[in-house]
C-alpha cells in the first residue's frame, strides 16, 4: 500500500503530511521518556526487524503470498509510540532511498501505515484484553483481532483520504468497498502472524512484550492448547461475511443498498446534495447512487478511526505516569 | 512487493549530481515532485517539459536508462489501476476504439499515470546518485529531528543482518522439508519471527551496552555534517524550477 | 585495576560473580581463562561500570567505579565486545571509530586526526569509508578494536577476540596486540592465543578466580586445567612453543 505520486490531491497530500508529521513528533517524545537513552538502538533495531519482517512472505493459498504490515505488531510489542515510530521510519526510509512510494504520498503513507495501525491497532488490542481473559491466550486473541481490524481502519482511512482528495471518478464507495474488502482478507494474514510472533515472544521473554506489562509470568504460564484452526477458520467466516456486505459499495450500481436506504427512509431522495460536497472531491461523490448513505458511512468510519487512533494516544501518553523500571540489569547509568 | 524493498537503488558513479550535497538533492527532489502534483492534467506539454528535464537529470547522473526503466516497474500496480478508472469511473462516456469509457477516466488515468511515473523517476534518480548514510545525513541538515535520522541510521545498520538471520531461518526450516502452501500451515514462520524479535531486542540491548562503554549518554555525537555551497543550491534548484515554472503557466494558461 | 571480593547476582536470581578478586597492573597483559558460565564476561562488563556490584569494589587507578566517576572510567577502560556486530553500529567505518571521541567532545581536525590514528594502529585505515557490515570478519574486529583504541585508553578488556577468525585474521590480530603497549585483559578460549600474548593467566570457575600465576606454569598443569573444563588443544605442547619463537604472518 505504498502510494505513489499523484493518487490524492495536493490539499490531501499536506493535510495528511501535517497530521502524521505532528503525531511523530509526540512519538518521538513518549519513546524518548519510555527508553530513555536506549531509544536510539533498540527503537532502530525493532525498525530492522519490521523492515526484514515485512520482507518476506508467509503463504496464503495454493502457494500464493502475502505480506506483514506490522503496525498493530510493533504497538503490542513496543508500546504505541515506539511503535508507530518504528513503522514511520520504515516507510520514509522505503521512500527516501528504495524509491518505494511517492515523496509527496509520505503524508497519507505514514499516516496509513503506521499511524493508524499502531495507534488505532493498540487501542482495538486494549479494548479486546478488557473484555477476554487475562491470560496468554487472551492476549494473543486479542493481537490477532486487533493486527486484522488494524489493516482495515488503514484501508477505511485511504478510503476517506480518497473522499477528499480523489484525482479521478471513481467514486467513494466504490474505493470504499475495494479496499476495505480486500482488506479484510489482507487482514487475515495479518492477524495469524502477529498473533503466533507474539504468543512466541510471550513464551520466552513475556517482559519484552509492552501489551502484557500488567501481567505477571505466572498468569501468563496458562496456556490451554490454541485451536489454530478453529481461529482461522472463525476469522475467516467472519471476515467473508464482512467483505460481502461491504463490497455491496464496490458495485457502481449500488441498488441492493439503495433499496434499504429507501426503504429504512435514509435517503432524501427529493433534494440535492445537502451535504455540501465543496469539501469533497468532485470525484468521490460525483455519480455515487447515493451520496447521503456514502458520505455517512465515511462518517461513521471516520469516527471510527478517529476514536481508535485518538485513544491510542491517550492511552500512550497516560502510560508515562505509571512507568516502572524495566530495567533487566543493574545498569549504572 | 516485498523482497524488492530491499534492493539498495544506488549506482556507484562519479558524476555532478553524486557529488552533489544530499541536502540539496532532497529538496529538489521534493520540490520537483510537489511541482508535477499540482500540474494540472490538462497540461500535456507541461509533463513533457518536466520528463525531459528528468532525462536530462539521468544523463547528467550517467545513469542507464533501462536501469531507470526497470526500476520503474514499482509504479506497475497502480499503472493497472489508472488503467482500469476508465471503465468504472462515472461521469459522461466517450466511445473510444468501440468501447464505452468515462471521459473524466480518462484524464483521471492519466493523471495518476503522468505524475506516478514522473514521482517515481524522482524517487529513483534520488536512490540511485545517494548513498543512504548520506540521504540520512541530508535529512539532518534539513531540520529532520536527529533522534529519528539515528534511529534510520540503526535500522539500515542492523537490517542485513537480521534479513539474513530471517533467510536462515527459513533455510533451516526448508531444509527440514517444510514447504508451506496455506495460512494455516505459517505457524512455524510466525513463531520464528517472534523469536527474531527477542533476539534483535536483546542484540539492541547490548548495543546499547557497547555504547554506553564508548561514552554515550544519551544523544549522538554530531559527526562530520557538510554544508552546501550556494552554489550547489542554484545547480540543485534548476530541476524544480523548470518543473515549477511550467506547473504555474499551466496553472494561469487555464484560467 | 584492583578488583576486590566482587558478588553480581542478575535480577533473575543466577548468582554470576561469588567474590573475585583481580588485580592488574599497569603494563600487564592478563588472560582471564575458564568454562562458558564462568562469570567472565560478566565481570569483563563490571569494569567499566555497565553492570554494578552488589559487593565489594573496583578501582581503576585511583577511581573508584561509581556512578560519579563513569565518564572517566569509560575513557580510561576500552571493552571490546565479544560480537564486533554489536560494537560497530555506525554508518560506516570512520564514524563508527569517531564515536568515542566525538563523545568525549573532540571535533572537527582534531576529531579526524584521532581516527586516523586509531585506524593505523590497527591497519585498517583502507576501510574508513565502507560500512561495517561489508567487511569481513578479521577486518571487523580490527576495526571493533579501533573504536576502543580511539578513546586512547589506559585499560583494553577484550572479550574472545580471535574467535571465529581465520588463521590470517587471527594472526593479523594477534600482531596488532602484542604491538600496543597498553595494560590488557583479554578473556579467551583460544590457549595457545593466551600463551603467545599474556605471561600471566587467572582461571575463573563459578563466578570465582580458581587460579592466578604464569600462563606457561598453568597451561603444564594439566589437572588444573582439567578440574576448570579447560584442555590444550590436539598436539600443543605449551613447553615447546616459546613465547619467542612467534611464526611469520602469512601474507
Amino acid at each position: 500500500m505504498h502510494a505513489p505520486d499523484g493518487f490524492l490531491n495536493a490539499g490531501t497530500a499536506v493535510a495528511t503530511g501535517a497530521v502524521s508529521a505532528g503525531t511523530i513528533a509526540v512519538a518521538l517524545r513518549r519513546t524518548r521518556e519510555q527508553l530513555r537513552d536506549k531509544q536510539v538502538p533498540l527503537a532502530g533495531i525493532s525498525a530492522a526487524f519490521i523492515f526484514a519482517a515485512q520482507m518476506f512472505n508467509f503463504p496464503v493459498a495454493a502457494g500464493t503470498t502475502g505480506h506483514l504490515l506490522g503496525g498493530a505488531l510493533a504497538a503490542i510489542l513496543l508500546g504505541p509510540a515506539t511503535g508507530a515510530l518504528v513503522v514511520t521510519v520504515v516507510v520514509v526510509v522505503q521512500a527516501l532511498a528504495f524509491a518505494d512510494g511517492g515523496l509527496t504520498a509520505l503524508g497519507y503513507n505514514v499516516l496509513n501505515m503506521a499511524v493508524i495501525t499502531s495507534f488505532g491497532g493498540y487501542a482495538i488490542f486494549l479494548l479486546l484484553r478488557r473484555l477476554l481473559p487475562s491470560n496468554a491466550t487472551g492476549v494473543i486473541l486479542a493481537t490477532g483481532v486487533a493486527a486484522g481490524l488494524s489493516v482495515v481502519l488503514s484501508s477505511m482511512a485511504f478510503s476517506i483520504e480518497w473522499l477528499f482528495g480523489a484525482t479521478a471518478p471513481v467514486p467513494f464507495d466504490t474505493v470504499f468497498g475495494a479496499m476495505v474488502g480486500v482488506h479484510l482478507l489482507i487482514g487475515i494474514g495479518e492477524a495469524i502472524i502477529s498473533a503466533l510472533a507474539v504468543g512466541a515472544v510471550l513464551v520466552a521473554r513475556p517482559d519484552l512484550v509492552y501489551g502484557v506489562k500488567d501481567l505477571d509470568r505466572a498468569t501468563l504460564a496458562e496456556r490451554p492448547a490454541m485451536g489454530m484452526r478453529g481461529f482461522l477458520i472463525g476469522g475467516v467466516l467472519v471476515a467473508l461475511l464482512f467483505a460481502v456486505v461491504v463490497s455491496q459499495f464496490a458495485a457502481p450500481d449500488p441498488d441492493g443498498l439503495e433499496r434499504v436506504a429507501t426503504d429504512t427512509g435514509f435517503i432524501d431522495s427529493a433534494q440535492d446534495h445537502a451535504f455540501g460536497s465543496s469539501v469533497f472531491a468532485d470525484y468521490a461523490t460525483a455519480g455515487v447512487a447515493n451520496e447521503t448513505l456514502s458520505l455517512a458511512i465515511a462518517g461513521t468510519a471516520g469516527v471510527v478511526i478517529t476514536l481508535a487512533v485518538g485513544s491510542g494516544l491517550f492511552f500512550a501518553l497516560r502510560d508515562r505516569r505509571r512507568e516502572p523500571d524495566r530495567d533487566h540489569h543493574h545498569a549504572a547509568v | 512487493m516485498g523482497a524488492g524493498h530491499a534492493h539498495a537503488l544506488y549506482v556507484h558513479e562519479h558524476s555532478p549530481v553524486h557529488r552533489l550535497a544530499p541536502q540539496v538533492k532532497l529538496a529538489a527532489a521534493f520540490g520537483f515532485v510537489l511541482a508535477v502534483a499540482v500540474t494540472p492534467r490538462e497540461a500535456m506539454w507541461a509533463f513533457a517539459i518536466d520528463a525531459t528535464a528528468l532525462a536530462v537529470v539521468v544523463r547528467l547522473a550517467r545513469l542507464p536508462v533501462a536501469f531507470v526503466l526497470a526500476r520503474l516497474a514499482v509504479v506497475l500496480p497502480f499503472i493497472t489501476f489508472a488503467f482500469l478508472i476508465p471503465f468504472v469511473g462515472s461521469g459522461e462516456r466517450v466511445d473510444v476504439l468501440g468501447v464505452s469509457v468515462s471521459q473524466a477516466g480518462l484524464w483521471g488515468a492519466w493523471n495518476v499515470l503522468a505524475k506516478a511515473t514522473l514521482g517515481a523517476t524522482v524517487s529513483i534518480l534520488l536512490a540511485a546518485t545517494t548513498e543512504i548514510p548520506s540521504i540520512l545525513r541530508g535529512m539532518a541538515q534539513l531540520r529532520v529531528p536527529e533522534t529519528f535520522t539515528a534511529i534510520a541510521a540503526f535500522m539500515i545498520r542492523y537490517l542485513e543482518l537480521i534479513a539474513g538471520d530471517l533467510r536462515r531461518m527459513r533455510t533451516a526450516m526448508t531444509a527440514r522439508g517444510y514447504d508451506p502452501r496455506w495460512l494455516w500451515q505459517a505457524r512455524p514462520i510466525a513463531t520464528s519471527a517472534g523469536a527474531l524479535f527477542i533476539r534483535s531486542y536483546e542484540r539492541g540491548e547490548r548495543v546499547h551496552a557497547a555504547m554506553l562503554s564508548r561514552g554515550y549518554t544519551g544523544t549522538m555525537p554530531a559527526l562530520d555534517r557538510r554544508v552546501a555551497t550556494k552554489r550547489e543550491w542554484l545547480i540543485a534548484a534548476i530541476a524544480p524550477g523548470v518543473a515549477t515554472g511550467t506547473a504555474i503557466t499551466a496553472f494561469l494558461a487555464l484560467m | 585495576m584492583d578488583i576486590r571480593d566482587v558478588h553480581f547476582t542478575y535480577p533473575d536470581g543466577r548468582k554470576a560473580l561469588r567474590g573475585v578478586d583481580l588485580r592488574i597492573e599497569h603494563g600487564q597483559r592478563v588472560a582471564l581463562l575458564g568454562p562458558n558460565g564462568a562469570g567472565k564476561t560478566t565481570l569483563a562488563l563490571h569494569c567499566n561500570g555497565i553492570y554494578e556490584a552488589d559487593a565489594g569494589s573496583i578501582h581503576i587507578g585511583a577511581l573508584p567505579v561509581t556512578d560519579a566517576n563513569l565518564p572517566e572510567i569509560r575513557r580510561c577502560v576500552g571493552l571490546v565486545f565479544q560480537d564486533p556486530d554489536d560494537q560497530l553500529f555506525m554508518p560506516t567505518v570512520r564514524d563508527d571509530v569517531a564515536f568515542g571521541p566525538a563523545n568525549l567532545g573532540l571535533r572537527g581536525e582534531e576529531l579526524d586526526v584521532r581516527v586516523a590514528e586509531a585506524l593505523d594502529a590497527v591497519g585498517a585505515a583502507d576501510v574508513a569509508g565502507r560500512a561495517p557490515h561489508h567487511l569481513s570478519g578479521g577486518e571487523q574486529r580490527r576495526v571493533a578494536l579501533a573504536t576502543v583504541l580511539a578513546m586512547r585508553p589506559d585499560l583494553l578488556v577484550l572479550d574472545e577476540p580471535t574467535s571465529g577468525l581465520d588463521p590470517a585474521g587471527h594472526r593479523e590480530l594477534v600482531d596488532v596486540l602484542r604491538g600496543l603497549s597498553i595494560t590488557q585483559l583479554v578473556i579467551t578460549h583460544d590457549l595457545p592465543f593466551a600463551l603467545e600474548l599474556c605471561e600471566r593467566a587467572v582461571i575463573m570457575n563459578d563466578g570465582r578466580a580458581t587460579a592466578d600465576g604464569a600462563t606457561a606454569d598453568l597451561l603444564a598443569d594439566q589437572g588444573l586445567l582439567h578440574a576448570n573444563r579447560l584442555e590444550l588443544p590436539f598436539g600443543f605442547d605449551p613447553a615447546v612453543a616459546r613465547r619467542d619463537n612467534r611464526p611469520t604472518s602469512p601474507r
